[in-house]
């Protein structure tokens, strides 16, 4: 018989770090104090923190245990639908834990920080190039708060106009974050379906654009993984009633180099760095999500931008019409730093990357269509969804499906979601996993189909190998425990 | 290219499988009109050799300890981090992995995440506190949204002596919605007035940063006493030097209702302002209206102590637009790191660390007095203070900046009413002998 991917393995339990703690112990090296004792004001006088005292040892020994835990991209094919876990180069590592980045203080004179601003003033260039709008901030600290600067760009842009509009338009393939973000901005989402082939019909968006309508936020490539076909006839109708296109860029995997989102009628565009630019999604964090917009809306964009004089970078806040900031400093630095690495490593192999993303989703997406139902049979962009109306008969879900794929050793892709779709199985393979990846998460899927019809319980009792079996998040919830 | 697995042979019979003939025609969904003519114009492909020659060269360009002794703070401070927390947090089974929605093949970032709030609750004596937010700015506009939603209020106070980028952000955040934003004076002594506010009932919060940015440590009691006169008015409370917590008086037990801040300065690089840290914790009753992930402990099915996402109906995913926040992925490798970094000072070790921070920028401070310079706030600080210098101190500055002294920062832009004044800072990483140095530089 052939071998699984997943396995049994030796596995080593690990209290909480209070449970193995000892007073007297620490793990710290303490700098010799060169100075003399200053007692503090016994008024502002606290306690000695309550904090866990070990040794380095057993600091060490409690991270590498729990790091033998996790599933990542290192471990394997990690199919996220929407997240694009694409591998994350180990060099691009190295470039941000340079001491000369890692050392910087924000706030000196920019002329002691010209490597820095040299590298994001250019990698705002060449995020211009790829989405093809001119201006671009790098400070959004995440794809959701991208998300809130361009919307409160568009809030500003009307203000700036003079007509205060209330509305944004959302299709309900949108992520969730997009209504989120447009209401936290003071703004009304207003829902608009996507038709029958899961993709915006002009004549709905027509039926909805008015001119209290501050403008339309679409993901393109939706997240049904399909390409937005009717864009440009879609920002036309917006344009013409003085709204914007507002675009979610998480899905850009699919198009680098294949769509310039500028002349398809785009206004207004985040990225995210942690996906469609390899950077490390660090187990929930910390991303990047910068904003590029048309040249009537440069004025907006947060303060401080990155200006160059004569061969020179230099932050300046001098932008009186800017929505203001977002961040404390400048973005997320550490992570444009690695973003930056891996465009001029792949330069104009960027299409390719996508192409590559394209392929792998749609020869998943051939291979499985008679393994799982497929709502939506055309061509695929960089991920393609799926459902578990096949597995109903057996009473077998998607999460039954999702939490058997770890028993075969992958993470499973995003499940119920979008919305649209009852049981949605959302598969996003990105360039990264060979041929031969790929073929046995085919296999992988079609034995549990398998299983499903012919033995049901093992996928209601899965996960089986991993550590942990399935959590009881009710009680969770019900009772929060969030703290010792 | 090394980073792209798929021979020739691969694409010709994957492509074969789908019944296409070539990588365009996977395109050709895509209107005419909306592909791309034209290549895209990007420097490279670099070889990993080319890319570590160039970006050696940038980082060249970068004035960074120990070449250069920088006395400065506001904001973004440097200690000593351990080279076991860099190690550890370089295991890329956290950092390759994502939000933990598979709880059952991501225990390691959820007990991790879940012994992060725990440690943040224990650092601030507060009662629960989420699994992080972007920086420190952005949580204290996220804590005050939070106080409006909780009140209902549409106005919100903060002190003129809050880091100024982070009011900055506060603005931005909070103006959008259009809700009003207004500033507290600050007191002869350096620290926060609140004599002005005579109709607290219209406040949602009051926000304090203590130490406050120009490092004197805020009463933070009898602000909260003051604050609380009013039943409904959230007090918050905000930092940008959490070690400082190590030494005085946690804001958990002066009364504080949210506290929040920046915890970059707790084994996290500077890297030129991010990625940082948002920390955020609040009082237990208020736990439904918080933004941000929480990690909860519960068991699986064999009764196994096991984490996972909780509570997740506040957030953006299941709420949408009624969501507590738009708030998805957050900063979890830098929760991760600052939770490994408390982990090794532990509560003793800690302590000293904050008071010797303390007693290096008190030997600072003397210094400096003792050569003439004013210190014009008799406040009590912790690593940072400010400091009134001769007029014609800015030509001393940059004569030290030369000599690769950052002599601190002049903060006349941020308050133009205190011209000469300027933000400096000592922590551990600064030697007797480099105070030294900058002190006989400014004697006159």
């Amino acid at each position: 018989m052939k071998e699984h991917l997943a396995t049994t393995g030796l596995s080593l339990n690990e209290p909480l770090l209070w449970e193995k703690a000892k007073k007297g112990r620490s793990g710290f090296s303490m700098p010799t104090r060169d100075v003399d004792t200053f007692p503090i004001d016994s008024h502002f006088l606290g306690d000695i923190p309550e904090l866990p005292d070990l040794s380095e040892l057993d600091v060490v020994r409690h991270y590498t245990r729990l790091s033998q835990w996790n599933y990542g991209v290192d471990s394997g094919m990690y199919p996220l639908g929407s997240c694009t876990m694409k591998y994350n180069p180990k060099v691009n590592e190295r470039q941000a834990s340079l001491h000369g980045f890692t050392l910087s203080h924000p706030m000196l004179p920019s002329e002691l920080s010209q490597g820095i601003l040299t590298m994001m003033f250019h990698l705002e260039r060449y995020l211009s190039e790829i989405t093809g709008l001119p201006a671009v901030t790098l400070q959004p600290a995440a794809g959701a708060q991208g998300e809130l600067t361009g919307m409160m760009i568009v809030k500003a842009f009307h203000k700036y106009s003079g007509s205060e509009r209330k509305k944004i338009l959302i299709p309900d393939t949108a992520h969730g974050t997009n209504p989120a973000s447009s209401a936290i901005c003071g703004f009304t989402p207003i829902p608009v379906k996507s038709n029958e082939q899961g993709i915006l019909s002009v004549e709905r968006v027509e039926l909805v654009m008015d001119e209290d309508v501050a403008g339309i936020m679409i993901t393109n490539p939706n997240t049904l993984g399909l390409f937005e076909e009717n864009i440009r006839k879609i920002s036309d109708i917006v344009h013409s009633k003085g709204g914007l296109v507002y675009v979610d860029g998480a899905n850009m995997n699919a198009v680098m180099g294949i769509v310039n989102m500028g002349d398809v009628g785009v206004d207004i565009m985040h990225l995210n760095l942690h996906k469609t630019f390899s950077t490390p999604h660090g187990g929930g964090g910390p991303g990047s999500g910068p904003v590029c917009v048309a040249e009537k809306l440069e004025p907006f964009l947060p303060v401080p931008r990155i200006v160059e004089k004569d061969g020179s970078y230099f932050l300046s806040q001098d932008f009186e019409n800017s929505i203001g900031k977002l961040h404390a400093f400048y973005g997320n630095a550490g992570v444009l730093i690695k973003a930056y690495s891996y465009i001029i490593s792949m330069g104009s192999m960027l299409k390719k990357a996508s192409q590559l993303a394209v392929l792998n989703a749609n020869y998943l997406k051939e291979k499985l269509k008679d393994t799982f139902y497929l709502p939506y049979d055309r061509t695929c962009m960089h991920e393609c969804v799926f459902s578990d109306k096949l597995q109903e008969k057996y009473r077998v879900t998607t999460l039954d499906i999702a939490k058997r794929l770890m028993d075969y050793g992958f993470h499973p892709p995003t499940v119920y979601f979008p919305l649209v779709i009852h049981g949605a199985i959302m598969v996003e393979p990105t360039e990264s996993e060979s041929r031969e990846t790929l073929d046995l998460f085919v296999e992988a899927c079609r034995s549990i189909a398998d299983e499903a019809s012919q033995n049901p319980k093992v996928l209601f009792e899965a996960p089986i190998i991993p550590r942990s079996r399935r959590m009881n998040e009710t009680e969770a919830a019900r009772h929060p425990y969030l703290a010792r | 290219m090394r980073y792209l697995p798929h021979t020739d042979e691969d694409i010709h019979e994957m492509l074969q499988v789908i019944g296409l003939s070539s990588l365009n025609d996977l395109f050709t969904v895509i209107p005419k009109d909306c592909r791309s003519m034209k290549e895209l114009n990007l420097p490279g492909p670099l070889t990993e050799w080319e890319l570590n020659d160039h970006m050696d060269n940038l980082a060249k360009k970068m004035a960074v300890p120990p070449e250069y002794k920088i006395f400065l703070g506001a904001g973004s401070y440097n200690h000593y981090i351990p080279e076991a927390v860099r190690q550890l947090i370089g295991r890329s089974e956290f950092y390759t992995a994502y939000t933990p929605y598979q709880p059952e093949i991501s225990q390691g970032t959820l007990q991790g995440i879940y012994e992060y709030q725990s440690l943040v609750t224990m650092l601030l004596g507060m009662d629960v506190a989420n699994a992080s937010m972007y920086d420190g700015a952005s949580a204290l506009a996220e804590a005050l949204l939070m106080a409006i939603r909780i009140t209902k209020r549409r106005k919100v106070a903060i002190s003129s002596l809050i880091h100024p980028f982070y009011r900055q952000v506060v603005k931005t955040y909070l103006t959008a919605p259009g809700y009003e934003v207004i500033e507290l004076p600050f007191q002869q002594n350096g620290t926060t007035d609140l004599s002005d506010i005579n109709s607290l009932e219209e406040f949602a919060a009051v926000a304090i940063q203590s130490p406050n940015f120009f490092g004197c440590i805020e009463d933070l009691k009898s602000h909260g006493e003051k604050i609380h006169a009013d039943q409904k008015t959230l007090f918050v409370t905000v930092f940008s030097e959490p070690l400082a917590y190590g030494l005085i008086k946690t804001p958990g037990s002066l009364g504080a209702d949210i506290v929040c801040g920046e915890g970059q300065s707790l084994g996290i690089p500077q890297s030129f302002g991010g990625p940082g840290l948002g920390i955020f914790a609040s009082k237990v009753k208020y736990l439904r209206s918080m933004p941000g992930r929480l990690v909860g402990q519960t068991k699986d099915k064999e009764g196994k102590r096991g984490f996972v996402l909780t509570l997740a109906t506040r957030e953006q995913h299941i709420r949408r637009e009624k969501a507590t926040s738009n708030i998805c992925s957050n900063q979890g490798l830098c929760a991760l790191t600052m939770a490994m970094y408390l982990a090794f000072t532990g509560g003793g070790g800690l302590r000293e660390l904050s008071a010797l921070n303390h007693d290096k920028a008190e030997y600072l401070k003397k210094g400096l007095m003792d050569v003439g310079a004013v210190i014009p706030f008799d406040t009590p600080t912790f690593n940072e203070f400010v400091v009134k210098f001769p007029p014609d101190y800015k030509i001393t500055y940059n004569r030290l900046l030369k000599k690769k002294i950052v002599a601190g920062i002049s903060i006349s832009s941020f308050y133009p009413e205190l011209a000469d004044h300027y933000l400096l800072c000592a922590t551990e990483t600064n030697s007797r002998e480099d105070m030294d140095a900058f002190i006989q530089e400014v004697k006159p």
